[in-house]
């Protein structure tokens, strides 16, 4: 507390509804209350437990492992299908309208805000990254979206629908679709 | 296929958590209600069970359905589990359907649960979100309520929808839910609460979004011969359509309204469809429903709707898909009062009220989205809605609608890759 806030005249700042945070951490008990009379087992209180779960996957992206082998390197990559000349943001090997194999094609690295949120919370994963930005990108001649993060805006009022946003590559690959991210175009 | 009707119906108190009892002991609080209601059926009676639950992360525990289905006795018979991410429960209640229709079954119990409260706000929202691409998606986003807010933010672009509307589906159903014991939040709220509520993703706040609940439901389902031993006031279901669209939003066309029978092409000049601002699955699905029912004029010929509104702006794009307005009005449907109950007060100025009153239970924002449980749910309130049973179930009968000979129950999974609908009516 700041010293100058000590006997000071201000009005008092009291919150009936303030409430710590739950954590997941906690006491290790091994001696369990246990009644004589078995009757009484049923107004037990239930025994809550913390059961960690952790899985190391070997997860691999067949068929669409160039696409981000192309980030690392700094392109975006599609896929276009020949018969039906509709061309996919977000690659698929095997077009959706006709079942024809597709073939890779390199993106344009600008693109239009087809639609955006600013997210101020999220999965455990990424709440650390909270507040971020994610838009729906359009490109010209690309029939699909893409999803992606975007990044030097502040909040929700700096981002337009339409507004021309630029790819940004990582220089260090991660191999997720993280690598490429998006910024407002100059 | 030969007539289904539904018999009965029962749902737990769906709540944040329920330490008291593992799964199967609320898929049995929920079964006991069910049978409670229908002296007549004795469990040897039914011939097998259809189980649904969404997550095998959330339960930790694989083969649930059977291990739900040895506590309720129903060992040795048939069951299977059903699983669609939010339509799970809908995809439960017409498998249940599909049992009876086909005449493998004469009565058929579908029973759905989901215990979310084992892991924490944050976690549960990772578990949900590992339900888009997780190629593609997931490390992006992993957020579904951002990939909602995306889908509003668009269509509030395409139709001039205001986050005021959205607001007011919130206020509707809580209000609604107060006056239904089962719901997880009764609250009256004005649409200044809303809007001031903590935000999430912009433009949803705390309040246009349901919340994770632990719960289970069930429902029993006969064919003719049996639904009128058993009860005299069987539902029928009279129509069941189920929809799809692409995992990934950003692969949804662009393309042409598929059009309702009270649409014509004219109505959509310049609409590219569905892009990310409405529902293709839930077009397809209701369409099906309709054509199998007999509907041509949905607005005027359904008494009221439990659909699934895991967010308010779905509520709104859902009226639309279902055809109660034309795609782009669901705003200004919400705002002139056609989907608000007759008989409440909301504390909002309304033109017109009960046109075709929607979640008159309180939908999934107030009472709760315990997933696999959360499609039956519905069938179980909108089953008491048309027996005229809600006095009796919900202990009071403000929210019972005068007139409620049939109803619609819509389940929506994952920005709308799998939806269902199906249509209840009055049997007798």
């Amino acid at each position: 507390m700041a010293k100058n806030d000590i006997g000071s005249k201000r009005s008092p700042r009291r919150n009936p509804a303030a409430k710590l945070e739950e954590v997941m951490t906690g006491t290790t008990v091994f001696g369990i209350p246990f009644p004589k009379d078995l009757n009484a087992l049923k107004n037990m209180s239930p025994i809550v437990i913390k059961h960690p779960y952790y899985v190391e996957y070997v997860h691999s992206y067949g068929q669409d492992s160039p696409f981000f082998a192309g980030l690392a390197n700094k392109k975006l990559l599609g896929t276009t299908c020949g018969r039906c000349k509709y061309t996919y943001a977000t690659p698929r090997m095997h077009c959706t309208k006709c079942g024809k194999e597709t073939k890779w094609v390199e993106l344009p690295q600008e693109g239009r805000v087809h639609t955006f949120t600013t997210c101020y919370f999220g999965s455990e994963e990424f709440l650390k990254e909270t507040p971020f930005h994610l838009v729906l990108v359009e490109f010209d001649g690309v029939d699909t979206l893409m999803l992606a993060r975007l990044i030097g805006v502040e909040g929700p009022g700096d981002i337009e629908i339409g507004m021309k946003i630029r790819a940004k590559f990582r220089r260090n690959s991660q191999l997720k679709p993280t690598d490429v991210y998006f910024v407002p175009a100059g | 296929m030969r007539p289904v009707y539904m018999v009965s119906g029962g749902v737990s108190k769906f709540e944040k958590a329920r330490p008291d009892a593992t799964f199967q002991k609320m898929v049995k609080e929920a079964f006991d209600y069910t049978m409670g209601d229908v002296p007549k059926l004795k469990p040897d009676m039914i011939d097998g069970s259809v189980g649904s639950y969404f997550s095998d992360h959330f339960t930790r525990q694989l083969m649930a359905g059977i291990m739900a289905t040895d506590y309720l006795g129903l060992c040795p018979k048939p069951n299977k589990r059903v699983e669609g991410g939010g339509a799970t429960g809908g995809l439960c209640f017409q498998a249940g359907w599909e049992a009876v229709a086909s005449g493998r079954m004469d009565v058929c119990l579908a029973f759905g649960f989901e215990t979310m409260s084992h892991v924490q706000t944050w976690k549960g929202n990772e578990f949900i979100a590992l339900a888009s691409d997780v190629n593609f998606d997931y490390p992006v986003g992993g957020f579904y309520s951002g990939y909602y807010a995306m889908m509003v933010n668009r269509h509030m672009h395409e139709f001039g929808t205001t986050v005021e509307q959205l607001a007011m589906v919130s206020v509707k159903n809580h209000m609604n839910a107060y006056n239904n014991p089962y719901a997880q939040k009764r609250k009256r709220l004005t649409i200044q609460d809303v809007r001031n509520s903590t935000m999430v993703a912009y433009p949803l706040t705390l309040l246009d979004i349901c919340v994770m609940s632990d719960g289970a439901a069930a429902c029993v389902l006969a064919s003719e011969e049996m639904a009128f031993k058993l009860t005299d006031k069987p539902v029928r279901i009279t129509g069941v359509g189920t929809g799809t669209d692409m995992m990934r939003m950003a692969d949804r066309p662009h393309g042409d309204v598929i059009l309702a029978p009270n649409e014509k092409k004219s109505d959509y000049k310049n609409l590219k469809y569905p892009g990310v601002h409405s529902f293709r699955a839930g077009r397809s699905a209701g369409l099906q429903a309709y054509k199998m029912a007999g509907i041509t004029d949905p607005i005027r010929e359904i008494d009221f709707v439990e659909l699934h509104d895991a967010y308010t702006s779905s509520e709104i794009q859902t009226y639309e898909d279902l055809a109660l307005c034309k795609y782009g009005e669901g705003g200004r449907f919400v705002e002139e009062g056609h989907p608000f109950m007759p008989q409440i007060d909301y504390g909002l100025k309304l033109k017109t009220k009960g046109t075709i009153p929607v979640n008159p239970s309180g939908g999934l924002i107030a009472c709760g989205h315990p997933v696999g449980a959360t499609g039956l749910m519905q069938a179980v309130f909108a089953f008491w809605q048309i027996q005229g049973t809600i006095k009796k179930h919900y202990g009071s009968p403000e929210l019972q609608l005068k007139k409620a000979n049939r109803g619609l129950i819509h389940s929506h999974a994952g920005t709308g890759t799998y939806v269902t609908v199906s249509i209840l009516e009055r049997g007798w």
